[in-house]
């Protein structure tokens, strides 16, 4: 059976739309046939991140307004030909989509694959309102900072109005070293604050960028951030794995014994 | 600062943790300023007819508070009004 995810987050900047490439690809590696939307019309990302910017050819608007059909505008990836992307359009706005253009979308887009992802736009306008329209499941992206938990706590209740049945958070970025000297909230303080299930805890790691940089998400290798994002893909699909243990990194006794292996 | 205001001074997560934690009551109560400055004016409107008060260093929030019947925390109307003068009638 097919799900419908939407990665949402209030706040922008918080990782929503690397957090979609990296679930979305993990899940491909995973075996599941996959599809990415990139909701944010206006204002495309999803594409860059992937690394297919140059192969765009339709968008989501052209879909919606039946300038062609999905298959034409699905991209496939470089890797795995079981992961697609719908791209947004750049030059138009929100409002050149509607719910239930949405709705009819991902209902179509569900007879094909097993995962849709939706990367949805920042606020809680008509973008907001057209990427969860077809959701069945929500991931919240939020930072241990105050603006983005106090947007996220907002999202997690525009998405209970909603009646989205399940919502869960996603910790990105947390940095243990300011954790353990009590300069960050700990992944603790955010899920008792925002009383939700937790699906991941993504570290703070110079690799997404470097990943993002080259249009390769960091998914299915060595790097903590990749591993975090392998970890949520299992969890997405029903496995139960324990937390990485972050406190591992920050170690330097064990980085000097590396060294000298 | 003194050894002593050193151990006890909160780590800044601490105080992010209590600052959300009040900011997310108020946003969850659904309570705007304008709302929130109506029911200051209102409040010095019937405190006005008993005694004189300092309407400019009034200062009403929502915060929480522990419930006196169960055991959890419900949201708390606090009203901090400076009388300046009793009146007497």
């Amino acid at each position: 059976m097919s799900e419908v995810i939407v990665i949402t987050s209030g706040k922008g900047g918080v990782g929503k739309t690397t957090t979609t490439a990296n679930v979305g690809t993990g899940l491909a590696q995973l075996d599941k046939k996959v599809v990415l939307i990139d909701t944010d019309i206006g204002l495309r990302n999803l594409d860059v991140v992937m690394g297919l910017e140059n192969r765009i050819v339709y968008n989501l608007v052209d879909v919606v307004e039946g300038n062609c059909r999905i298959k034409q505008a699905l991209i496939k990836d470089k890797k795995y030909p079981n992961l697609a992307l719908l791209p947004s359009a750049q030059t138009r706005d929100k409002s050149s989509v509607t719910p239930e253009q949405m709705k009819k979308l991902t209902a179509e887009l569900r007879e094909e694959f097993d995962y849709i992802l939706l990367d949805c736009p920042a606020g809680i306008e008509q973008g907001f309102q057209n990427a969860i329209a077809g959701a069945d499941r929500a991931l919240v992206v939020t930072t241990p900072e105050v603006s983005a938990i106090r947007d996220a706590d907002r999202i997690i209740g525009l998405l209970e109005a909603n009646e989205i049945k399940q919502t869960q958070l996603i910790v990105n970025r947390l940095r243990m070293d300011m954790v353990k000297r009590g300069d960050m909230m700990t992944v603790e303080d955010v899920c008792e604050i925002l009383a939700i299930n937790l699906i991941g805890v993504v570290p703070d790691d110079e690799q997404i960028v470097i990943s993002t940089n080259q249009g390769e998400p960091l998914v299915g290798t060595d790097a903590l951030a990749g591993k975090a994002f392998a970890n949520i893909c299992k969890r997405i699909i029903g496995e139960e794995v324990p937390f990485l243990d972050l406190q591992k990194k920050a170690s330097v006794f064990e980085k000097l014994a590396n060294l000298f292996k | 600062m003194s050894l002593m205001d050193f151990f006890k001074k909160k780590n800044s997560g601490e105080v992010a943790v209590d600052r959300l934690k009040l900011v997310l009551v108020s946003d969850r109560a659904n309570c705007s300023p304008e709302v929130m400055e109506k029911i200051k004016n209102d409040i010095i409107k019937v405190i006005s007819k008993y005694m004189e008060i300092d309407a400019d260093g009034l200062d009403i929030q929502i915060t929480q508070t522990e419930s006196e019947s169960d055991n959890g925390k419900v949201p708390a109307l606090y009203a901090n009004i400076p009388i300046k003068e009793m009146r007497h009638s």
